[in-house]
C-alpha cells in the first residue's frame, strides 16, 4: 500500500481515459469517463447492473470502438488500435461470461494466450525447444490458477468454476502489465473465492490490476482505489474506506444490494 | 402408474429412433449387397466378389477426391463462416489451368495427350501451378471482396456467386471449342504413363487402375498433412481457436486477418488440386463447377461443417452410397441402374439432417 502510494506521486498513468463514451443506438452505456490508473495499482470498478462496467472494459481492451474520447495505454494513444495491438502492448482481460476455446485442451487454451502475444504464432515450422519452454510457462500459469489437475482435458468438458480458473490462467499466462478481470468470482464457491482472493493479493507488485466485482468482500479487500459507476458515468472515486462511508454509494448500491452485510467485514 | 411407465418407454424409443434407423438401414444394405441383390448388374457379393471389390474401390477413390475438394471448402467455412459459392469455380479454373499447362509442356495441340507421353513432372507441375494460381486468386478474393464483409453471410454468398459467374464466363470465352455446352465435351489431362495402367490386386482376380489408387493415396496424404498442420503446429492451433471464437482469438494478440488469408489460400488451393485430379479422372467442362459445389456442400453437411474428421466421414459416406447404388440398385427395364443413385445420395443427406442437423461430426451451434 505504501509502496503503491509512493508510486502514485512519481509514475505516469499506465491507463488514461479522457471523455470516453460508448453509445449503443440511443443508449449511453458509457459516457464521458475520465480515469487514471497508475502502474502497480489495484483498482476496483463497482456499480449496479447495467452501469457500463463491462462496456468500459470492452472499449479499453479494444473489443469495441469508442464513440467518443481518447484512450492512452502505457503512454500511447491506442484509441484507434485493434484489440490485438493492445494485447501485444501488455493488456490481458477476462470476460464476464468465460470465453474459452471449448474444442481445445486446457493447456492449449493457456498456450494460445502466451503464443498470441508473442511473435511467430503463425510460423509454419515447429521449434520444439521454444515450444517446450512456452508449454512450461502455460503449465506454470495453470498451477497458479489451481487448474493444473485438468491440463489435458478439453475445456468444453469442464465445470463452470473451472472455466473461470482457465480464463484466469490465460490472463496470467500472457504476463500482462495490465490485467483486467471482469467479475472473476461470479459462480465460484466459497472456497474458490478464498483461493481467488489470495491469488489476487499475491499478484506481482508490478502488475496493474483492474477488477470488476460484485462481491464487495473481495473487491474491497483487494483494491486500493475504487471507482464507482452508475448509468455509464463515474460518480465517485476513492479509497475503499471512503467508498464505504459515501452516502451516495450506499443509496445506489451498497444500500440496496448489500445493506445487510456487516460494516467492517473487510479492511483494505 | 401404468400410463407413466408406457410414456417413458415411448420417449426412450423416440430417442433411440435415429440409431435404430441408421443401424437398420446399414444392416439391410449390407444383407442386400452381400447376399441378395436380385436383378442388378452385379448380383450379390458372395456370387461376384470381384465386382464388390471394384465397387468398393471406386467408392473409396472417389471419396478421396471428394475429401480433397471438400476439406478446402470446410476449412474456409469453419474459420470464416464464409460459404464460398465460388469453390466449384476454383476447382473448374484449376482444372483448366492444369490442362493448359500440361498441353504446353507436352505440345498436345488441343488434343488430349497420350499418357505414354506424360511423365510424372508433366502431371505434377500443372497441378502445382493450378494450386498456386488459384491460391493467389483465392487470396485476392478474400482480401479485396470478403474481408470487408465479415459476418455478413448474404453479402458474402452473393459476392462469391458473382465471382463464380465471372469465372464461368471467362472459361466459356477462352475455351470456345472444347467447352461449348452443346458439344458437351470435356477437356482432359492425362495421368503419367507410369500410373496409367492396371495392377493385379491378387484378390478375386481383380485388376485395378493404379491412377485411381494413386488418387486414394493423394487423398490420404492431403488428410494427414491437414491433420498435422491443424493439430500439430501453432498455426493450426490458432486456426482451431479461431473456429471456436474469432473475437477472443484476436483479443489474445493473434492477427486473425492473416490467419483468414492463410486459410483461404489453402482452401482455394485444395479446390484447384482437386480440379487437377478431376481433369485427369473425368475431365472438366463448364458445368463442372456447380456439380462440385454441390458435392462439397453435401460432404460437409453430412460430415459436419468445419471438422476434418467430419469431412472424411462425409466424403466416404457420400461416395460409397453413390457408387454402391449405381452397382447394386435393381435395373428397371432395359435401362441401366444409375437413375436412382442421385436420389439415394440425397436420401442420405435428408436422413443426416433430420436426425443430426449439425452433421455427423459437427458441434451443435
Ligand atoms: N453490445 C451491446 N449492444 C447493445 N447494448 C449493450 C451492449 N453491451 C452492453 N449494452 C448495454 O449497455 C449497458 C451497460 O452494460 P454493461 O454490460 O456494460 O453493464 P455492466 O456494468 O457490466 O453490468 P453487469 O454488472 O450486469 O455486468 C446496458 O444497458 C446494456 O444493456
Ligand atoms: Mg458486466
Amino acid at each position: 500500500m505504501t509502496e503503491a502510494a509512493a508510486h502514485a506521486e512519481s509514475a505516469e498513468p499506465i491507463l488514461r481515459l479522457r471523455g470516453v463514451g460508448r453509445r449503443f443506438g440511443g443508449l449511453h452505456a458509457v459516457s464521458d469517463v475520465d480515469l487514471d490508473v497508475i502502474p502497480g495499482e489495484r483498482r476496483a470498478i463497482l456499480g449496479p447492473n447495467g452501469a457500463g462496467k463491462t462496456t468500459l472494459f470492452n472499449v479499453v481492451a479494444g473489443d469495441l470502438p469508442v464513440t467518443s474520447g481518447r484512450i492512452e495505454l502505457f503512454g500511447r494513444d491506442v484509441t484507434r488500435e485493434p484489440a490485438r495491438q493492445r494485447a501485444k502492448l501488455g493488456l490481458a482481460r477476462s470476460y464476464q461470461q468465460s470465453r474459452l476455446f471449448l474444442g481445445l485442451s486446457v493447456e492449449d487454451n493457456i498456450f494460445l494466450a502466451i503464443v498470441g502475444v508473442g511473435r511467430g504464432h503463425l510460423r509454419p515450422v515447429v521449434l520444439p525447444r521454444k515450444d517446450a519452454e512456452l508449454r512450461a510457462r502455460a503449465r506454470e500459469a495453470a498451477r497458479r490458477a489451481a487448474i493444473d489437475g485438468r491440463l489435458g482435458d478439453v475445456v468444453g468438458a469442464l465445470a463452470h468454476g473451472e472455466h473461470r480458473q482457465v480464463a484466469l490462467a490465460m490472463a496470467l499466462a500472457a504476463e500482462p502489465k495490465l490485467l483486467m478481470l471482469d467479475e472473476p468470482a461470479s459462480g465460484l464457491s466459497r472456497g474458490e473465492r478464498q483461493l481467488l482472493t489470495e491469488l489476487l493479493l499475491a499478484l506481482d507488485a508490478d502488475i496493474t490490476l483492474i477488477l470488476i466485482e460484485h462481491d464487495m468482500d473481495i473487491a474491497l479487500r483487494v483494491a486500493e482505489r475504487v471507482t464507482m459507476m452508475h448509468e455509464g458515468r463515474v460518480i465517485v472515486e476513492g479509497t475503499p474506506a471512503e467508498i464505504r462511508a459515501n452516502q451516495l454509494v450506499h443509496d445506489l448500491y451498497l444500500g440496496s444490494h448489500y445493506g445487510s452485510e456487516p460494516e467492517g467485514g473487510a479492511s483494505g | 402408474m401404468r400410463r407413466a411407465v408406457s410414456a417413458f418407454d415411448w420417449r426412450l424409443l423416440v430417442r433411440r429412433l435415429p440409431v435404430g434407423v441408421a443401424v437398420g438401414t446399414t444392416v439391410f444394405a449390407l444383407v442386400w449387397v452381400l447376399f441378395w441383390a436380385p436383378s442388378t448388374n452385379f448380383g450379390p457379393a458372395i456370387h461376384s466378389p470381384a465386382n464388390f471389390l471394384i465397387t468398393l474401390l471406386n467408392g473409396l477413390t472417389l471419396a478421396a477426391l471428394m475429401f480433397i475438394v471438400a476439406s478446402g471448402f470446410s476449412l474456409i467455412f469453419g474459420l470464416m463462416r464464409v460459404v464460398n459459392m465460388a469453390h466449384g469455380s476454383f476447382l473448374l479454373l484449376g482444372g483448366y489451368i492444369a490442362y493448359e499447362v500440361q498441353q504446353s509442356m507436352t505440345n498436345g495441340g488441343g488434343l488430349t495427350v497420350f499418357s505414354s507421353q506424360v511423365n510424372a513432372w508433366d502431371w505434377l507441375v500443372p497441378a502445382i501451378v493450378a494450386a498456386a494460381a488459384i491460391g493467389g486468386i483465392g487470396l485476392v478474393t478474400q482480401q479485396v471482396f470478403l474481408r470487408w464483409n465479415m459476418g455478413q453471410d448474404l453479402r458474402q454468398a452473393l459476392i462469391t456467386i458473382a465471382i463464380s459467374v465471372i469465372i464461368a464466363d471467362q472459361v466459356v470465352a477462352h475455351f470456345p471449342l472444347e467447352s461449348s455446352i452443346e458439344k458437351g465435351s470435356a477437356v482432359n489431362t492425362s495421368w503419367p504413363g507410369a500410373i496409367d495402367r492396371l495392377v493385379n490386386l491378387h484378390i478375386a482376380g481383380v485388376q485395378y487402375s493404379v491412377a485411381r489408387l494413386t488418387m486414394l493415396g493423394l487423398g490420404v496424404a492431403v488428410g494427414i498433412a491437414l491433420w498435422l498442420w491443424l493439430y500439430r503446429t501453432k498455426t493450426g492451433m490458432v486456426i482451431r481457436a479461431g473456429v471456436d471464437d474469432r473475437q477472443m482469438t484476436s483479443a489474445l494478440g493473434v492477427n486473425i486477418q492473416v490467419t483468414f488469408a492463410i486459410a483461404f489460400v489453402v482452401g482455394a488451393s485444395l479446390a484447384a488440386l482437386g480440379g487437377a485430379v478431376f481433369t485427369s479422372y473425368a475431365g472438366v467442362n463448364p458445368t463442372t463447377d456447380g456439380q462440385w459445389l454441390l458435392n462439397s456442400l453435401v460432404v460437409v453437411i453430412v460430415g459436419g461443417l468445419g471438422s476434418i474428421f467430419g469431412t472424411v466421414a462425409g466424403a466416404l459416406l457420400y461416395a460409397l452410397v453413390y457408387n454402391f447404388s449405381i452397382s447394386y440398385l435393381p435395373t428397371t427395364g432395359g435401362d441401366c441402374c444409375g437413375q436412382y443413385s442421385p436420389v439415394l445420395t440425397f436420401v442420405l443427406l435428408a436422413l443426416v439432417l433430420a436426425f443430426r442437423p449439425q452433421g455427423l461430426f459437427g458441434r451443435p451451434a
